[in-house]
């Protein structure tokens, strides 16, 4: 299908087509980094600037990577030394950017909708890298990119998605994207951590670890963040890991054909433990190197887009 | 230009490569779509047969800014080393010559061959880049407002050559291309 998003702000916005469509071309990206020349010169002669606004180390070097593999010019904004700390709003930091002449703007921001404001204030393309509790459309899309290459079809499978699903924009990412190319999700976590009516998107609660990897084909464990405990989302770390921790007992129940994925970064000993990370069934750095395939495909398509 | 037209000059193709050149080292590309379908159909009337592979060129084009992105993109397939290798490059109409240069510049992102042959199956003239190629199937003189068709049955269910022009925004079979 041809496209014709000037931006990319969520997947729940997403028709099925368009996410099938940024998959396909991925698939002819992924080669290119395997090469020995790592560039094509499809995105020669435009600018891609990284607006990170919360500090990312994978997210942004996968985006640099992705766009300089297609021969963009990429430029990464530092905001703490930037006039954002001098007060200014962060349409008029695109807007000057903007007027220096650039093409995209991929934007990552603590507060949900940041990159859709900018998007609706520039006439370049915005890419969410992250927004707040909101979503990160590029990370789930890497993740069905890396579903889709272990199973062939996403259509009917068991994803499980484990940890803190209310402050999770990865979660919520995945959740749409796992449900419109129509798999079975299950989230599972501490109650506090799962926000109520949930399951009106149609999806499986539970709040016991062993129901949720019974029969699982995926098992996403989140990035638990230190600082809910502080926030008196959990009585203690070591309850959380005892109770939603992947160790190896648990590892050694799960039935052949399933994987396991994280977003990054890992806390290993908390919800994964280091003798399950580096195991075979772990998906966890195919998920990074297919990142760059798939942030190249989303480039590509907004970029080029149809006016 | 029917069936056995098509297959006469891929004898023809294949002819030359046995005649003119060492099958050691040989290896052919096709460009993606129907550069590579031919590319399998000479490689079957080889003697001997050669590695094939098939470059889709659409990150390679020129014409990004002006049309866009394709969202039909395909992946190039060339699972052997180019390095010092000779290449019969394939491909079915040569026209303003901006495909092959982008060919070219995407081969050498592979490696460095030590020559590459440019075989086409129409030649329609209107070069807009100093390219030529060693090998013609046939060359035909039409005006830019037409356009060459070469349908082949592998994924058109047919084989056949034909001119359209466009008139009106509408499409217009002309003729059977005559031989």
């Amino acid at each position: 299908m041809e496209w014709k998003r000037k931006d990319l702000i969520g997947l729940e916005d997403l028709k099925k087509e368009e996410i099938e469509t940024i998959l396909e071309v991925a698939k002819s990206f992924k080669d290119v980094s395997t090469r020995s020349v790592k560039k094509v010169p499809a995105l020669r002669g435009k600018t891609v600037v990284n607006l990170f606004f919360e500090p990312s180390t994978r997210t942004r070097t996968s985006f640099e990577l992705a766009a300089k593999r297609l021969s963009a010019d990429v430029l990464s904004f530092d905001v703490s030394s930037s006039s954002v700390s001098k007060g200014e709003t962060i349409v008029d930091t695109a807007k000057n950017i903007e007027a220096m002449k650039v093409d995209c703007f991929i934007v990552r921001h603590s507060i949900s909708g940041a990159p859709e404001i900018i998007s609706m204030n520039v006439s370049a393309s915005v890419i969410n890298a992250g927004d707040g509790c909101h979503e990160h459309p590029t990370q789930a899309l890497l993740d069905l990119f890396t579903v889709k290459e272990k199973f062939g079809e996403i259509k009917g499978l068991k994803i499980t998605i484990i940890g803190d699903i209310l402050h999770s924009r990865v979660a919520r990412s995945n959740i749409w994207g796992f449900k419109k190319l129509q798999a079975d999700v299950c989230v599972c976590g501490p109650p506090p951590l799962i926000p109520k009516g949930i399951d009106n998107l149609g999806i499986k609660v539970t709040y016991s670890l062993d129901e949720a990897i019974e029969n699982a084909d995926i098992i996403y464990l989140l990035r638990l963040q230190r600082e809910r405990q502080k926030e008196n989302f959990l009585p203690s770390l070591k309850e959380y890991s005892f109770l939603y921790g992947l160790d190896k007992k648990k590892y050694e129940k799960l039935k052949k054909k399933t994987f396991i994925m994280h977003p990054g970064p890992m806390n290993r000993g908390i919800e994964i433990y280091s003798d399950v990370a580096e195991k075979d069934k772990s998906l966890i750095l195919e998920q990074v190197t297919n990142g760059i395939a798939v942030r190249m495909a989303v480039l590509y398509l907004t970029i080029g887009r149809k006016i | 230009m029917d069936r056995r037209e098509i297959e006469e000059i891929l004898k023809e193709m294949a002819d030359k490569i046995e005649r003119e050149y060492d099958l050691e080292d040989l290896v052919l590309i096709g460009i993606k779509r129907r550069g590579a379908i031919l590319a399998d159909r000479v490689n079957k009337l080889l003697s001997k047969k050669l590695p094939v592979g098939y470059l889709d060129i659409t990150f390679y084009r020129d014409d990004f800014s002006k049309i866009g992105a394709h969202p039909v993109v395909g992946t190039t397939e060339i699972l052997f080393d180019i390095d010092n290798k000779k290449i019969i490059l394939i491909d079915d109409v040569l026209y303003t010559g901006r495909t092959i240069r982008a060919a070219l510049e995407a081969l050498i992102d592979f490696g460095r061959p030590e020559f590459v042959k440019l075989f086409v199956l129409i030649d329609r003239g209107h070069r807009e880049l100093p390219i030529c190629a060693d090998f013609v199937g046939k060359k035909i003189d039409i005006g830019k407002d037409e356009m060459v068709e070469v349908k082949l049955k592998e994924i058109d269910r047919i084989d056949e050559v034909i001119i359209v022009k466009k008139w009106n925004g509408k499409e217009k079979t002309l003729s059977d291309l005559k031989i």
